[in-house]
């Protein structure tokens, strides 16, 4: 029987009675499946039906896949499965979709939000505002309104800085001794949190020192969409090409609301002369950063895997281990320990260099230097995975080439070029394929070392000399000005594209190389 | 063994270990130099590799100890370097748990049923993989912050949704742990389906016993690389005694707070322990790391 016929078989499960196993199983599903449709319906509760559909999806998938046996086989499966469409492939499509939006500091929230937040706001009703008095009273005090000979008072209140609510009775005469101004003063805090209700059914909060009044909103809804101001009686009209409210004037008024904006982003990537120059300037540095160090990493781990495997050396050993431990190291803390040794003003690289040759390079200012640093830290940190895989495949090479080279009479130089490196190449291509990707996208490297530092002059988004893509992406969404969701997905979307490309190159790469070496 | 002249083999045999102790002082001198930083007495002082004096200020603050100093002035650790280490280990484990039982149940099933679609998804995984999630952040925040709204467990700042978003971490793992189920003799799948055994119970008590050591493997080098990520850390854990080491870290050297001394003596400290686990695994991980994608 082959093994195709055999796991044919296997995906038949002969269990035919309903056992303590599937009460278990069945009971999970279900917790799962509530707890799942419970999120479902909190998330489109907050405003995110996109999330909310994934949810529901997952929850579905559960119920089907684990609730009934025909699709045995894919329990094995959907977990993985499911785990990598959230949170990879999700993300790639929804960060695209980004990229077709405003999203943005400016544009945050969604429309219903911004309505609500503009119908939230407050003020003064002039109209009924009026001045009040405090009274001494057993229990705390007692707030007084004037009205004509007489006025209202309310009932006691501690005024102890927690919200009360009071009621105000009309009074024929005023109190015969009220509060000093600067006693009224040191509660000021405390009345802001009283609400006072008169007879009519005005409520009245503090609106001043001396006074209190009713607080009304500024807008009103109005039935065509815009928003009524009570105060001037001018009108907010919602834009949603814009993702903004405008005023009368024209101008659009914080806070604007997400929304789609087409190819806007991609456009002000392609033509804006402020953003093209640093991107383009910025791609060019990442092709030659991934290009420099792949090439950096490859010869040095190559050269030192050949003196390693070299007959005559002793202590092999011993220098390997001291020869990985740049790769050992986990990286954030040797690029960080080079962050500082690098430091212009305080790094031991420049105290030293500074007694040696006399000057201080400027390593954080200089561009070219800059760039250098990053590719002396990564091949630093690279060149070790490239010596032990190189040494792996220096050991396949046959020994009688060595020999037939040696009888040649070639040198070390001319072995290495005519044996070593054609034999060698053709299964590393594969693997430099995928250090190229990795460089190009090598965003902790450059955030954790330099931080794209320095930056370019004069340009419309904050952009470094060493910003590669990916770091370049991650800044204007995370630090420094004004967090440009929009246009960071629109430039995520571009280096896809990219990858995508790298990455089918370097599959197809991997399946010749499979087909070349042989299954297994 | 290539025959060769004595003379000339001994020049190459000095010029070989030369250039290997050349090579070697080079790639070597930062750890020297952070380790004699550790040890100088304050953030900025200079000196030489071999400190003069040597203060253990910057290792006891390390260890969370308050430092008082020879004037007597009392110096609080700048940041909880050691809670970071905790959260790391805590997170990696919890992740690679999860990332190991997603990834053998998945390879087993890769490797042994046939279903619809099985090679459009293996192909897909390799592709899938190679996307910078550094990229990817802004919608992991979103996608976090939204859930967040339902729950604060899976919100941004919880240790929980930093787990849930590494589990995707899974596809070349998937691939190694696959060729390891592919060279088991299929023969004992059938004595275990003669004996009645469904595929459950296959993968359970015949695979996995047999897979251990690539398991152990993959557990190790999961573990790794989530001690060492940074983007979506670094995007989804703000305060200070939530942050991994990663994240952590990188706050001790800030142009206007630059703690040099403390920052090296939190580095050994907590670089330390990984990097034993990783040379102890090492020599797996490669071989591990160049079967797993070129095996089909």
């Amino acid at each position: 029987m082959t093994a195709q016929a055999l796991s044919d078989n296997l995906t038949e499960p002969a269990r035919p009675r309903f056992r303590a196993g599937d009460a278990i199983r069945l009971a999970i599903v279900a917790v799962l499946t509530l707890g799942l449709l419970y999120v479902v319906w909190g998330l489109y509760i907050a405003g995110e039906p996109l999330f909310a559909v994934v949810a529901m999806g997952l929850a579905v998938g559960i119920v089907i896949v684990f609730g009934s046996r025909r699709f045995y086989a894919a329990r094995f499966v959907f977990p993985a499965i499911a785990a990598v469409l959230i949170f990879i492939a999700l993300p790639v499509l929804y960060t695209s979709y980004v990229g077709f939006t405003n999203y943005g500091a400016r544009n945050l929230l969604t429309f219903d939000r911004v309505t609500a937040y503009q119908l939230s706001q407050k003020t003064i009703d002039k109209a009924t505002e009026r001045p009040f008095a405090l009274v001494r009273a057993d229990a705390g005090y007692q707030i007084f309104f004037p009205a004509g000979a007489g006025g209202f008072l309310t009932e006691p209140t501690p005024l102890d800085g927690n919200p009360a609510a009071l009621t105000a009775q009309p009074v024929d005469a005023p109190p015969a001794k009220t509060l000093e101004m600067k006693d009224v003063i040191k509660l000021r805090a405390a009345l802001q949190q009283v609400t006072a209700t008169l007879p009519d059914g005005t409520a009245l909060t503090s609106s001043g020192l001396r006074t209190f009044a009713k607080i009304k909103p500024v807008y009103a809804l109005e039935p065509d969409g815009t928003l009524l101001n009570d105060v001037d009686g001018s009108r907010l009209t919602p834009d949603p090409a814009a993702g903004f409210y405008r005023n009368d004037a024209g101008e659009t008024v914080a806070p604007g609301w997400r929304v789609g904006i087409g190819f806007a982003n991609f456009t002000r990537i392609l033509t804006s002369e402020g953003i093209r120059q640093p991107i383009l300037q910025i791609f060019v540095w990442t092709v030659v950063f991934a290009t420099l160090s792949m090439i950096l990493t490859f010869s040095l781990g190559i050269l030192l895997a050949s003196i390693l495997q070299w007959p005559h050396l002793k202590g092999k050993a011993a220098y390997r281990i001291l020869l990985i431990l740049p790769y050992a190291v986990p990286a954030f803390i040797s690029i960080l320990v080079f962050r500082g040794l690098f430091n212009q003003n305080f790094g031991e690289i420049n105290t030293i260099l500074s007694v040696v040759l006399g000057f201080k390079p400027q390593w954080g200012t200089d561009p070219m230097l800059a760039r250098a640093t990053t590719l002396i830290v990564n091949t630093w940190l690279g060149y070790p995975y490239m010596m032990l895989l190189g040494m792996g495949y220096l050991q396949a090479i046959p020994a009688e080439h060595y020999k037939a080279a040696a009888l040649e009479g070639a040198g070390p130089l001319r072995t290495f070029f005519s044996v070593t490196l054609p034999q060698i190449l053709p299964p590393f291509v594969p693997l430099l394929i995928s250090n190229f990707a990795f460089n190009f996208n090598n965003v902790v490297l450059i955030l954790l070392l330099t931080r794209g530092l320095p930056d370019i002059a004069g340009t419309q988004i904050p952009a470094g000399q060493t910003d590669i893509l990916g770091s370049f992406t991650y800044r204007i969404s995370f630090q420094d000005s004004g967090q440009n969701f929009g246009l960071a997905g629109a430039i995520s979307t571009l280096i896809f594209i990219i990858v995508g490309v790298i990455s089918y190159a370097n599959f197809v790469a991997l399946r010749r190389a499979a087909e070349a070496g042989g299954r297994g | 063994m290539i025959v060769e002249h004595p003379r000339s083999l001994l020049v190459k045999k000095l010029f070989a270990h030369g250039f290997l102790w050349l090579f070697l002082a080079l790639i070597l001198f930062p750890f020297l130099m952070v380790l004699s930083i550790s040890l100088r007495p304050g953030n900025f002082s200079t000196g030489t590799l071999i400190p003069n004096p040597i203060s253990l200020e910057h290792w006891s603050l390390a260890f969370g100890i308050p430092f008082t100093m020879p004037d007597g002035t009392v110096t609080q650790p700048p940041f909880p370097v050691l809670l970071w280490l905790w959260n790391s280990v805590k997170i990696g484990i919890i992740s690679s748990v999860g990332i190991l039982t997603l990834s053998m149940t998945s390879a087993y099933a890769f490797a042994r049923m046939k279903f619809r679609g099985r090679g459009f998804l293996l192909d897909s995984l390799l592709i899938i993989q190679m996307f910078p999630s550094a990229l990817a952040v802004i919608a992991i925040y979103t996608i976090f912050d939204a859930l967040g709204s339902v729950t604060p467990v899976f919100g941004v700042n919880s240790h929980w949704a930093l787990v849930l978003s590494y589990l995707s971490a899974i596809t070349l793992h998937i691939w190694t742990i696959k060729g390891y189920f592919d060279s088991i003799d299929p023969a004992l799948d059938k004595a275990a389906q003669i004996d009645g055994a469904t595929p459950w119970q296959t993968f359970r008590y015949v695979f996995l016993p047999m897979s251990v050591p690539i398991l152990a493997v993959v557990f190790v080098l999961a573990f790794i690389f989530l001690v060492t990520e940074y983007p979506a850390a670094s995007v989804l854990l703000r305060t200070t005694d939530q942050l991994t080491l990663a994240v952590g870290a990188r706050s001790y050297l800030y142009e206007q707070r630059y703690l040099w001394g403390d920052f090296a003596a939190a580095a050994i400290l907590s670089g330390f322990p990984i990097t034993i686990v990783f040379l102890l695994a090492q020599r797996y991980l490669v071989s591990g790391l160049a079967e797993g994608g070129v095996k089909g």
